[in-house]
């Protein structure tokens, strides 16, 4: 706030102008030690962000702590009392500051190995990196990964701050040589820019202000910088439009506005735009504002609009520029960057989320893995916590997107485990796997809904799961006849039929047993695409399997069944010998025996096979399909 | 005047421009579409956030605390849900200790824009007449405000409350996400916050698990204040400069709002021209002394003495890191 004189004599010239400020985001990064509290510290001070309290509160504790009564400026920005504790910072933290020409955002992310997920998290809404590197230190490994890390989300131009250059007495030299090992470095990361800069946080030399005690640099600050670099989010707006619609406002029968925030190009009323990826074409009727319509948006701003044709738009469809749309696939080369504990494994079912869009993956293959000290490509077999590959993923949709470099919004996703619902990836998509699949869907006219109807009938899938012996198959087929009898098309998968054939390639290995159930979901999902009634019984005892099988079919049309008897029971029964041979030590893996059963947390139906009738759970089951009616009938569909 | 969603943005220094060469423009050729400012930036986010949570979340409740923060917040959300209605109730966690132009306001407020406003308070903590005064800031606060709160979520089955919450207010907030997870006890794990790309959150969570989502996360005291001038939102009188009845504890001016205050023998409130830079529990809230009555004369004053409106509270000030510890225990 150094514009300080306006703000006294003329409050309402002052704010008039500061509204008009842009918003620049940015991070920093860099090594422990490297000063960065420090750095983003003195940056707030020195703007004038830190109230006179707070000020006060620093007196304080710097004349407790490891500075020696100076201020230290490093701790304005430690935050959690378990930081201070261990004298670490453990997570990305967002602070604001504003001078006369902008404000700003800087995320401040921890420079521990363990935690590059944080710095990918910090980086992916920066706009320009801040790395930070000790002129004691120079280059180090740390600097290499985070350098590696930024150019990876698509970050372009960046400062090499080169920090403590108070205790190399500001030598030019010491800095020349920084900056050309740096530049010889990053010459693979593919910056547009590097600006490297002499300063010292702690003293504040060509922070705010340019030093002099580096007269031979004839740079900007790095205020001066960040106050001119020009907005990423701005040069979005030259892209070909596109906006994920995360709903559908409809207060009365007469509007249907489709909201979202345009993530590139411009908006203009009466402007063809294309429904990804249905492939319809419409045009823009309304802009809706909140004091009336406006004529054109641009990317960044969150908006209603509404369509001249009834054409079907949902959440996680693309509206795009008609003209310029973006691919649609199912199958795509895509960076990873793994941000969970538990590591990635080949074959397993994730919910992915890009745009508005949620949709069930699977990594189908990974190509290699990125040493991100040397950037070299080493081969792998999964991803462990922090690790980044190369892999090919398979969407049970067809989904629109954009390369990555090209659109970070439609080219950038996460990873949702489907079993803890927690983040454990972040990706960038760089293509279709095919070629063949540019190709902008034609709305077809035989669909699963007709398909369907013509079978008098609504598509399902019924999953029976349960321990062996507890009554999956008895039940599938007294439920069959049921159906039949009432007209109904149906098919029983079992896994006996299926492991003769379909199947019979597989063993009992825990990649074996994720594919047998991917294989049986697939069928049973091109069967309920005929327009059928799947009967699936498997004992299928793994959670996160059967969460696959239903992330394939649409919603509603998964009906799981969990088959219950108690183990003794169903040990009891053993129709097949099995759990006596398992027992014998003759059958390994044997599910109940020396393999675990997670049963449904919410099956649709329960039952209970000790207290319940084979006819009388046939019953229930019936009545269930039946009460679903046909497709499209009753609301199916927006 | 709508000042956010206009394209009044000021042209490009071209002095700058030219000293600064930039590899990734685009070329001359291409027409310069309007920049976005600040605030544009910030209530583009703060609508795509209540969309989202709108969208992957059951049963979605907004906080209102009826501060300048709530008054911001639901404007944006007015605004993200136009023309219809934001699909979701208002939830006042009322202590029995607010100011009372505060609730006057909040049922006028809610009434005027047609929104459903839901009341809790904490019965038990009422039955045992639980306040400031008798039980000091810490027990009240946790009884009539934490436990209310946590009650109220269970009552109504929230999954996910929206709160006013800024990260620049308060150090363990600048570190909290945008989707905060809470686990079925409301309780906050720093050290296991989902990791926050881009505009994309997960809002998957179990039964019994719930969010809190801050919208205005990313703004400044200064841009809510700004935002409020710019989009003419209404904000209790107690904000603006009049003259009150306060006594002085401990260092802090406290207003007089009813006859509970307890007063020292021989001492009547002095009438001060005073305005409040947040709002609560009005024996929670310290005063200041002030004449501005208008927000640019607030800005003016908050801008030149700079303090932070923390300040005021009483109950940071119990102990160091008080905030982290709350919401650990399930504050908002």
């Amino acid at each position: 706030m150094a514009d300080g004189s306006l703000l006294h004599t003329d409050i309402d010239a002052w704010l008039a102008r500061h509204q008009a400020k842009d918003l620049l985001r940015f991070i920093t990064c860099g090594s422990v030690d490297d000063g960065k509290s420090t750095l983003i510290g003195r940056l707030l001070y020195d703007t004038g962000a830190v109230p006179d309290d707070e000020i006060a509160r620093l007196q304080r504790d710097s004349a407790r702590g490891s500075a020696g009564g100076e201020l230290d400026f490093s701790l304005l920005v430690d935050g959690l009392a378990a930081e201070r504790e261990q004298g670490i910072t453990i997570d990305v933290a967002y602070r604001y500051f504003a001078t006369e020409a902008r404000k700003f955002i800087v995320a401040d992310t921890p420079g521990h190995e363990q935690y590059t997920r944080n710095m990918i998290t910090g980086a992916s809404t920066a706009e320009t990196a801040v790395i930070l590197v000790d002129a004691r230190k120079g280059v180090l490994t740390q600097t290499r990964r985070h350098s590696f890390l930024v150019s990876l989300v698509g970050i372009r131009r960046v400062v090499l701050a080169v920090n403590k250059m108070d205790l190399v007495g500001f030598a030019q030299d010491v800095f020349d040589g920084i900056v050309a090992d740096y530049r010889a470095f990053a010459q693979g990361l593919g910056f547009a820019q590097i600006t490297a800069i002499p300063i010292s946080g702690r003293d504040g030399d060509n922070i705010a202000l340019v030093s002099a005690r580096t007269p031979w640099y004839a740079g900007p600050t790095l205020l001066g910088y960040l106050e001119t670099t020009p907005i990423a989010a701005d040069e979005l707006a030259t892209r070909p439009f596109r906006m994920a619609v995360q709903g559908v406002i409809r207060p009365d029968l007469s509007f249907r506005g489709f909201t979202g925030q345009i993530s590139a190009g411009q908006l203009r009323v009466g402007d063809e735009v294309r429904v990804c990826p249905s492939g319809r074409t419409t045009r823009v009727a309304r802009i809706v504002g909140w004091s009336g319509d406006l004529p054109q948006a641009t990317a960044g701003q969150s908006v209603t609009v509404t369509l001249a044709d009834e054409v079907d738009v949902s959440r996680g469809d693309v509206l795009a520029a008609a003209a310029n749309p973006p691919e649609s696939a199912e199958r795509f080369a895509a960076t990873l960057v793994w941000m969970d504990e538990q590591p990635m494994v080949i074959g397993r079912s994730y919910w992915l989320k890009i745009g508005a869009r949620t949709v069930a993956a699977v990594v189908a293959g990974l190509d290699h893995r990125v040493d991100v000290n040397t950037l070299e490509h080493l081969p792998a077999a999964r991803l462990e916590l922090n690790e980044i590959g190369s892999v090919v993923l398979r969407l049970d949709q067809t989904t629109p997107f954009d390369p990555y470099d090209l659109n970070v919004e439609t080219g950038g996703f996460i990873l949702i485990d489907r079993v803890t619902n927690a983040t454990i990836a972040a990706g960038m998509l760089r293509a279709a796997e095919r070629r063949a699949d540019n190709i902008h869907w034609h709305a077809q006219t035989v669909d699963k809904s007709a398909r369907a109807r013509l079978k008098g009938q609504r598509s399902a899938v019924l999953w029976l799961t349960g321990l062996s012996g507890a009554g999956k198959s008895t039940l599938a087929n007294r439920i069959e006849q049921r159906l039949l009898a009432e007209g109904r098309h149906t098919y029983i998968l079992d896994g006996d039929n299926v492991r003769h054939g379909l199947n019979k390639d597989l063993g009992f290995s825990e990649a074996d047993r994720v594919e047998n159930i991917r294989r049986v979901a697939e069928v049973a999902r091109l069967m309920a695409d005929a327009g059928l009634i799947v009967l699936v019984a498997f004992i299928s005892p793994f959670r996160a399997d059967r969460d696959l099988a239903r992330g394939l079919m649409a919603p509603g049309e998964f009906i799981e069944v969990h088959v219950d008897a108690p183990l003794a029971v169903a040990e009891a029964r053993d129709p097949k010998g099995l759990y006596r041979k398992a027992r014998a030590g003759e059958l390994k893996n044997f599910t109940g025996i020396d393999s675990p059963y997670e049963p449904p947390i919410q099956p649709e139906v329960y039952i209970d096979t000790t207290t319940t009738s084979p006819d009388a759970a046939a019953d229930r089951i019936v009545r269930l399909i039946e009460q679903r009616g046909l497709p499209g009938v009753d609301g199916e569909g927006i | 005047m709508e000042c956010v969603v206009s394209f009044a943005a000021p042209p490009r220094d071209p002095v700058s421009a030219l000293s600064h060469p930039d590899p990734l423009s685009p070329s001359d050729a291409t027409p310069q579409p309007a920049r976005l400012t600040h605030l544009q930036r910030l209530e583009a986010e703060a609508i795509h956030i209540i969309r989202e949570t709108v969208a992957e979340c059951e049963r979605p409740v907004m906080l209102y605390s009826i501060g300048k923060d709530s008054a911001a917040m639901l404007h944006v959300a007015m605004k993200a849900f136009h023309p219809a209605k934001p699909p979701f109730p208002l939830l006042h966690v009322d202590t029995t200790w607010k100011f009372k132009e505060m609730i006057r306001f909040r049922d006028a407020h809610a009434r005027n824009l047609g929104l459903e406003l839901l009341v809790h308070t904490n019965p038990d903590g009422l039955a045992a007449g639980v306040g400031p005064f008798t039980h000091g800031s810490a027990v009240h606060t946790d009884i009539m405000k934490t436990q209310a709160l946590k009650q109220a979520l269970d009552r109504y089955g929230f999954d996910a409350a929206f709160g006013g919450a800024r990260r620049d207010e308060e150090a363990s907030r600048a570190k909290e996400r945008i989707f905060s997870f809470r686990n079925a006890a409301h309780a906050w794990e720093p050290k296991a916050q989902r990791p926050e790309l881009w505009r994309l959150y997960n809002a998957r969570k179990h039964r019994g698990e719930s969010l809190r989502v801050f919208p205005l996360s990313n703004w400044t005291e200064l841009d809510v204040w700004q935002y409020i001038a710019a989009e003419n939102i209404p904000l209790p009188d107690l904000y603006f400069a009049a003259e009150r009845p306060v006594v002085e504890r401990d260092g802090t001016l406290i207003m007089v709002d009813d006859d509970r205050m307890p007063l020292a023998p021989g001492e009547t409130p002095q009438m001060k021209s005073v305005r409040f830079r947040t709002l609560g529990c009005y024996p929670l809230t310290g005063a200041v002394e002030s004449t501005a009555a208008t927000i640019p004369a607030i800005l003016q004053e908050m801008l030149t003495s700079r303090t932070s409106e923390r300040q005021g509270r009483v109950i940071d000030r119990d102990q160091a890191a008080s905030m982290e510890k709350k919401k650990r225990e399930g504050y908002f």
